[in-house]
């Protein structure tokens, strides 16, 4: 277990939090998703790819810390093949100091799960030491809604999830994180260091224009391996088959109450 | 501000009927188009029709744009501007100059905006890089067979396709001109290029007097859907570079603008299109024929409408086929839907034969130039040129225009180099080196093929364009001393509904036949909906006026992507509504618009459809 003390004053410290954030080369939202013809998943190959939309807005939401000046430096990382590079340089035009690339080689690149980069992001924790790590809730290929959980488990450290603002405490000492829940919102007060995942209305993420792109191509990106993190790829699920929704059928529209009733009953669903 | 006199003039011609001349001028100027009453809401919400300046949400807005300097831009990553990238690379290598050459592109990724057949004629590629095979490109298909038919409703009759006809594909290769664009850009990169896909130029900038053009501006970000400046907003910068190379494709933008603008279209006719349709499909493997190429007229088009299809069978590892379809937008009759049309066609029993089995993964459209020599406009103006289809290089009869695309390129690189060292303003030996070359050729010879079709008004129609290269062209290839006309713009030769019959198209069945919005999602097209629409209108009243009572609102049926809808409103009227999102970049709407009303400009950089391979 890995426990990371610091001191509390530091967040309103000139100094600022350091934040990681996490981005994933997802298929872009729009992509008509095809299934693969020996259905083992989809077709990624020449598909348009881009950062997870999550994600954009955890990164967004480090700039933004940033330029409130409640963080000193933002880092991104991501887990993903060679291309992973382009969304990292998106990230670093938007806004971002520096960029960790852990480069999954494309055998392995299938069967990665949230467990094994839960774990990879533990491991960079361990030496990058940040006060604040954010992650989109979920990613839009496999919706699993879990890295950032796991990685707060793995760490011991607080989690919020699913936030919808963040903002200093009312002391100053945490951070005070609103949350969107099924009842409404929550609001909580974390320690840092922190797990923090995004939701949709924590913020607008800005474009990531020409001239910034220019300039990001001159901030560092440091390539890593899992080995070299030391954590074991093994896949722990096997995906039997991927295929396509069920076809939906036509709806039947009735005249009537009693004709509602009348084929409720036909169907044996009403006695 | 208008003098009172001046202002007196526009309002008396705002209210005279709205005269289109021969090469799209109207009667009020463009840009100072009044607009008739104001219409809530608006729907032409632009910037490039509503000036900020006057604008008091606008007020406090930093708008001063990042400046950087190249010696050479090129807008458009397809394959002419990519020729022209990286011929230049290469001239700078072999004379040892050292030039900044930056290519703009607007699609997220260099290719996503390509839409092509495509069988290649590898000339353009093998003279730029000779050594392409060993480089691998993404040429894996040879033509190995090669069929002409005519359909009619119920048969398939072939025609006989001997060596020499435009048709004969022997030599050429079926690719998937996406693929073969994104390796140029790899190519390109490697030498040098600065390559910037996800960014859109958007404005041209002009020297302090005027006179010659100095750069581009790429896009604003972060306008919303009213016109007002969201906290996202970013201006966007401006490249001002010695040489500027237009590689828009079919009817770009900055063309249009930069043609009006240098009148570049005197004493040449006007460019004709054609709108393009494709569908990539996964064929059922016993009725795959890798490498066989298959065109054809007739059914379902009149005689009246020009058009054919292509059927290429790749040979990539996978059974897949493209199949498509061409209307020429010289068609009359307003109820036509070249969509419908096309998804009509493919159930032909020679067709539905080939397609049964099989499954739909891909769709896409896009317009293509079908003037020829006769609609090359003026190629150059002082600080740049036009090369590819933006000027319009489609040998139709062949039904190809990449190798001239890639040509053209070539030969603006080389005019580009020397003027640069030269030091003068407009690049003009590159005219005259397109005119030596085989580009030119080629397209001299088959100019009188496409008008043919308008032999005898237009009575004989289609059988009057194949007897024509039959009978005619077989024999001269070109050498014939008359040059046909084609008679004006696509556009004027729409009718009013009134004299046109409404047409009846079956339903589609889901299988071989589709509709138009399952079709545009496989096109993978999306734009930020908070963004003012890029399809503009230079007045807003006239798509109600005009273009549906007088056309019965044609652009319902010949955007291939469902933009233009007429919705009723509460008051019982009918106003256009502008789907922009759905957008795929197309060009159609601004080229067969009967009032010319439309005026398509670039969206956000990055959007726009997704094509993979196409």
């Amino acid at each position: 277990k890995y426990i990371h003390i610091i001191n509390k004053a530091d967040m309103a410290a000139s100094k600022g939090l350091k934040i990681l954030v996490g981005c994933k080369r997802v298929i872009d939202y729009a992509v008509k998703v095809r299934v693969k013809p020996d259905r083992s998943g989809v077709v990624t190959e020449g598909v348009k790819h881009s950062m997870n939309p999550f994600d954009e807005i955890a990164v967004e939401e480090a700039v933004r810390m940033k330029e409130k000046k409640l963080a000193g430096e933002a880092v991104a990382i991501s887990v993903g093949p060679p291309q992973s590079q382009e969304t990292l340089r998106t990230a670093l035009a938007m806004g971002i100091d520096r960029a960790i690339h852990v480069e999954i080689p494309l055998a392995q690149l299938e069967k990665l799960q949230p467990i094994h980069v839960s774990k990879l992001l533990a491991k960079v924790c361990e030496s990058e030491k940040p006060d604040l790590v954010i992650l989109g809730k979920q990613a839009i290929d496999d919706d699993c809604n879990q890295t950032g959980q796991m990685l707060a488990a793995l760490l011991d450290w607080p989690q919020a999830t699913f936030a919808s603002k963040i903002e200093p405490s009312q002391d100053s000492k945490q951070l005070r994180v609103t949350r969107e829940v099924d009842g409404g919102l929550e609001t909580i007060d974390v320690s840092v260091p922190a797990v923090v995942t995004s939701d949709l209305r924590l913020n607008e993420p800005r474009y990531a224009t020409l001239p910034n792109i220019m300039k990001a191509k001159k901030k560092p990106l440091a390539k890593m391996s899992p080995d070299q993190l030391g954590v074991d790829l093994q896949p722990r699920q096997e995906v039997i088959s991927v295929e396509d929704p069920p076809v939906r059928k036509a709806g039947a529209k009735v005249e009537s109450v009693e004709d509602l009733v009348g084929k409720l009953r036909e169907k044996g669903l009403v006695k | 501000m208008l003098s009172s006199s001046r202002a007196a003039l526009v309002a008396a011609a705002a209210k005279l009927p709205r005269l289109v001349t021969r090469y799209g001028y109207c009667t009020t100027a463009a840009g100072e188009r009044q607009q008739q009453k104001p219409l809530s809401p608006k729907i032409t919400t632009h910037p490039t029709r509503n000036d900020r300046a006057k604008d008091p949400r606008w007020k406090d807005i930093d708008m001063t744009r990042a400046v950087d300097e190249a010696d050479v831009v090129i807008v458009g990553g397809g394959p002419a501007g990519l020729s022209a990238a990286c011929r230049l690379a290469q001239l700078n290598a072999e004379k040892g100059t050292e030039m900044r050459i930056v290519v703009l592109e607007k699609a997220s990724s260099v290719g996503a905006h390509i839409m092509s057949g495509a069988c290649l004629d590898p000339k353009g590629l093998v003279e730029l890089f000779p050594d392409w095979q060993e480089r691998g490109a993404p040429l894996h298909t040879p033509v190995t067979g090669d069929k002409f038919y005519m359909l009619t409703e119920k048969r398939a009759i072939p025609l006989p396709l001997l060596p020499g006809m435009p048709m004969h594909n022997h030599g050429n290769y079926i690719v998937r001109l996406g693929n073969v664009v994104a390796w140029l850009g790899e190519q390109a990169e490697s030498l040098g290029v600065e390559v910037y896909p996800g960014v859109a130029a958007a404005e041209v900038l002009y020297t302090e007097d005027g006179s010659a053009v100095k750069g581009v501006a790429t896009n604003d970000v972060g306008i919303a859907k009213d016109g007002s400046p969201k906290d996202s907003f970013e201006r966007g910068m401006e490249f001002h570079c010695k040489q500027l190379i237009i590689a828009e494709g079919t009817h770009g933008h900055l063309a249009k603008h930069l043609i009006n603008r240098y009148d570049l279209r005197a004493g040449r006719e006007p460019q004709t299109y054609g709108i393009g349709f494709k569908e990539l499909w996964e064929l059922s493997e016993d009725r795959w024929r890798p490498g066989y190429v298959e065109h054809g007229v007739g059914w379902p088009l009149d005689s009246g409408t020009y058009g054919g299809y292509f059927i290429y069978h790749l040979n990539e590892g996978s059974p897949l086929a493209a199949v498509g379809f061409v209307v020429g937008l010289d068609y009359s009759n307003p109820y036509l839907s070249p969509f419908r049309e096309f998804q009509q066609f493919k159930h032909h029993p020679h067709v539905a034969a080939a397609l049964t089995g099989g499954k739909r993964i891909g769709y896409g459209a896009r317009a293509l130039n079908e003037g020829g020599v006769q609609s090359l406009p003026k190629l150059t103006f002082p600080g740049g040129c036009l090369v590819g289809c933006t000027a319009g290089m489609i040998n139709v009869p062949k039904v190809k225009g990449t190798h001239n695309a890639m040509k053209s390129g070539s030969l603006a690189a080389e005019a580009v180099h020397e003027a640069i060292g030269s030091g003068e303003i407009e690049p003009a030996t590159y005219e005259e080196a397109l005119r030596n070359s085989w580009v030119y050729k080629e397209l001299h010879s088959v100019r009188n093929i496409r008008p043919s079709f308008h032999l005898l008004n237009g009575r004989l129609g289609m059988f009057g364009g194949m007897a024509y290269t039959g009978a005619v062209w077989y024999f001269t290839r070109g050498r014939e001393p008359w040059t046909f006309s084609h008679g004006g713009t696509d556009h004027e030769k729409l009718l009013p509904a009134k004299d046109c019959k409404p047409k009846d198209y079956p339903k589609p069945d889901n299988v071989l036949s589709f509709d138009l919005l399952s079709s545009v999602a496989l096109t993978s097209t999306n734009h930020d909906h908070d963004q003012p629409p890029h399809l503009t209108l230079y007045d807003d009243s006239v798509p109600g006026q005009v273009n549906l009572s007088v056309y019965d609102g044609p652009e319902q049926r010949f955007c291939p992507a469902g933009v233009y809808e007429y919705v009723e409103l509460d008051d019982g009227s009918k106003r256009l509504q502008i789907n922009a999102q759905n957008c795929i970049h197309c060009k159609t709407c601004d080229i067969k618009d009967p009032t010319q009303n439309i005026n398509w400009v670039t969206p956000q950089g990055g959007e726009g459809p997704a094509y993979n391979g196409m």
